[in-house]
């Protein structure tokens, strides 16, 4: 599904992956765990796009394409779906605009019909009860005001309501009670499926509690050091990052 | 490369104004240039009064007395106003009775504007739709009016005010240039000698007009000055909702447009304008386009009137106006919600004043700036408070959003207080469109195009509301398009 290799991406100049090497197959849940600055927020925003991540080795494939090739909106289309760990605030659009033009835009690109109102409307209200969202809340700008739970809780609506095929979640439990930390990740263990693949970026364990990986790796220095089974994640919050530490330089 | 893609930009740039086409019909002219004969053309051709022709005289005396205005902050090159014509009409002996007998290609050419010209078109609609009786002005004379009929039952009004001279002479007699004087200002003077067309409405007391009213101003000839006028009054009590639009053929050289639009609202009264200006506005280099120096000014002459501006600003190569209210009865309401999107090289001043004079009058003023390219958006206005003016209140937001590194914006405002029991509140911001949010919404599937219009139309949403729907929805796409090509 994805497939990373020897990934080096630059930003005003300084190099922070330095040939990074990943296969996350269709079903999976992979989790990146690594120490604060390694490069983990730099892995999910190059892998989406964002200008000024500069690329400047290596390559990703998704599903057999050229991921690298196309622009931020298209690999959206093509499937790939980032959920930021800070969400951005916009000012004068309703959630329910946003959205449905998003979803909208996805679909013209991918050569499919616009969704309906009454059946948009249909969809979301499912979503958000799920979720426990309020639609009134729907009807506010996005995120603007919104708390930092009600900001995560909105990004797991709109993964919901787009169905990408890939997810990379990135730091998706920071700013999160016990309470919203379960809202929020049964919504994403809801998208779990066959054909579809996650990567989950996080700092603590706790997350990979609620959201069980199928693989774990560590992330040091802009380069994968370890792999391992879920029980990597449990060895990291016992001992820490520090032995990796050397391992890198 | 890099040229490539400039020239594609280019092109793209070009193809954006979709009213840019040119009809081709009849036309009869006035000589150029512009002197007291010009002006006796004129007032015979629209078989005018011998006070309106006096009325005009003196105007054009007063404005061969005055130096235009160099205060705003535009630059253009200078008007040859000997060069210009000041009458262009669509060639006709007597003028349209009816729609059948108007040149099928002006219907055609408002057809291509979506302008719902034909009254059974409007009609065939679905049930409980808004109705809009149109006022269509081609170059200087009104060509169409519709649901002149429905309105005369209500005892409204509504037709070009050539007709309103012959059929009205009282009420357009007492009203004209009460609001603003013919030596107001420069474009108000040359306005007042030459003005050949525009729209005349009149609310009788107590009168809730049936329906959106709306005027399409269209410049179609070359070299042609257009200088319409636009009177309405709303009786005691009465309620009147009016949209305007406009939009002008692509041509290389600029052209004038220098309106006047004088509002009167009686005790109680309530009128609400709105304007959707789309005229062309040049190309990227600023080469072409029209100037549009414009004098909009309401009077809210009796006490708890109200009158509301809303604008929408994307075209012109420079745009001169500021609607403005003169809140002279005790209680009344002025407000002015303004959109102003510049791109390329266009220069918009726009703004408004809002004069109290009458005691506890209230003001609003919501204006939102977007600039782009190498273009220049400055808001200018006053807002003062007479002697008398106890208890007045202003509120002011001018919000300015800035798109890429080569544009700017400016935020002039002018407070002046005679009293001290008056509140006057100014709130005023600028931002750059962030690259975040960008990429945000471009993460979700929305192409950096889609991805602008998106949040350039959350920060003109407080704007867009005030707008009557079917405008609202049009005016976004507009700003949608004005800003094609502004980023990257």
């Amino acid at each position: 599904m994805l497939n990373i290799q020897n990934l080096t991406v630059s930003v005003d100049a300084k190099t922070i992956l330095k040939g990074l090497t990943l296969d996350v197959p269709a079903g999976e849940v992979h989790a990146i765990m690594g120490p604060n600055g390694a490069g983990k927020s730099t892995l999910g925003y190059s892998l989406a796009g964002r200008p000024n991540y500069d690329v400047t080795g290596g390559s990703v494939t998704f599903n057999g394409e050229d991921l690298l090739e196309k622009e931020v909106h298209e690999r959206a289309a093509a499937g790939l779906y980032l959920s930021f760990q800070y969400p951005l605030e916009i000012p004068g659009v309703p959630a329910l605009t946003f959205l449905r033009t998003a979803l909208n835009s996805q679909r013209k690109l991918r050569g499919e019909d616009e969704v309906t109102a009454p059946d948009f409307l249909k969809k979301v209200r499912e979503v958000a009860k799920s979720l426990k969202i309020d639609m009134d809340m729907l009807k506010r700008p996005l995120n603007v005001g919104f708390s930092g739970g009600e900001k995560k809780r909105m990004e797991v609506l709109q993964m919901a309501m787009l169905q990408p095929k890939f997810l990379i979640l990135d730091e998706t439990d920071s700013g999160l009670d016990i309470d919203a930390l379960k809202v929020v990740s049964d919504g994403v263990n809801a998208l779990r499926a066959p054909d579809r693949g996650m990567l989950v970026i996080t700092h603590y364990q706790r997350l990979l509690d609620h959201i069980k990986p199928d693989r774990v790796h560590v992330l040091v220095a802009g380069r994968i050091v370890k792999s391992g089974g879920p029980e990597l994640a449990l060895e990291l919050e016992a001992r820490g990052y520090d032995e990796y530490l050397g391992v890198a330089a | 490369m890099a040229a490539v893609k400039e020239t594609i930009d280019t092109v793209a740039r070009l193809e954006t104004y979709e009213h840019g086409f040119v009809t081709d019909i009849e036309t009869e002219f006035a000589p150029k240039g512009l002197n007291a004969d010009i002006v006796r053309f004129i007032s015979e051709k629209k078989g005018e009064p011998e006070w309106m022709l006096d009325w005009r005289l003196k105007a054009f005396e007063r404005w061969q007395s005055m130096d235009e205005p160099t205060w705003a902050k535009v630059k253009y090159e200078p008007v040859d106003y000997q060069d210009l014509y000041y009458y262009a009409a669509p060639k006709k002996k007597e003028g349209p009775k009816s729609l059948d007998e108007i040149d099928p290609e002006i219907l055609k050419t408002y057809e291509k504007l979506g302008i719902p010209l034909k009254e059974q078109m409007v009609l065939a609609g679905v049930e409980g739709a808004p109705k809009y009786a149109v006022d269509a002005v081609f170059d200087s004379v009104s060509v169409v009016t519709t649901f002149k009929e429905e309105l005369k039952k209500a005892g409204v009004i509504f037709c070009s005010i050539s007709e309103a001279l012959r059929e009205y002479p009282d009420l357009v007699r007492q009203y004209l240039g009460s609001v603003v004087p013919v030596s107001d200002n420069y474009f108000a003077a040359l306005n007042s000698a030459v003005f050949s067309d525009g729209s005349f409405v009149y609310v009788p007391p107590g009168v809730r007009c049936p329906m959106e009213l709306s005027t399409y101003f269209r410049i179609n000839a070359e070299n042609t000055g257009q200088f319409e006028r636009t009177l309405i009054i709303a009786d005691k009590g009465a309620y009147v909702s009016y949209l305007e639009g406009c939009t002008a053929p692509q041509r290389d050289e600029n052209q004038l447009h220098a309106a006047v639009v004088e509002l009167v609202a009686l005790d109680d009264a309530n009128i609400k304008y709105s304007t959707v200006q789309n005229w062309y506005p040049g190309d990227a280099e600023g080469k072409g386009g029209i100037y549009n120096f414009v004098t909009k000014r309401a009077d809210c002459r009796g006490p708890r009137s109200k009158v509301s501006w809303t604008q929408v600003e994307t075209g012109s190569n420079v745009t001169w106006k500021y609607p403005s209210c003169i809140l002279r009865g005790d209680d009344s309401v002025g407000e002015f919600y303004s959109i102003a999107v510049t791109n390329g090289a266009q220069q918009a001043d726009t703004g408004t004043k809002m004069i109290h004079l009458g005691k506890n009058t209230r003001s609003r003023i919501i204006s939102k700036g977007v600039s782009a390219g190498k273009s220049t958006n400055t808001y200018r206005g006053l807002v003062s408070a007479h002697a008398k003016a106890s208890g007045a209140r202003n509120f002011t937001q001018c919000d300015s959003l800035l798109i890429g590194k080569t544009c700017a914006a400016h935020t002039v405002p002018y407070v002046e207080s005679d009293t001290a029991k008056a509140q006057f509140e100014h709130e005023a911001t600028t931002t750059r469109l962030s690259e975040d949010q960008l990429f945000y919404a471009m993460q979700r599937g929305l192409s950096q195009e889609e991805a602008v219009a998106l949040l350039v139309n959350g920060f003109v949403r407080d704007v867009l509301q005030e707008l009557p729907m079917e405008f609202a929805v049009e005016a976004q796409k507009l700003v949608a398009i004005s800003l094609e090509g502004s980023v990257g």
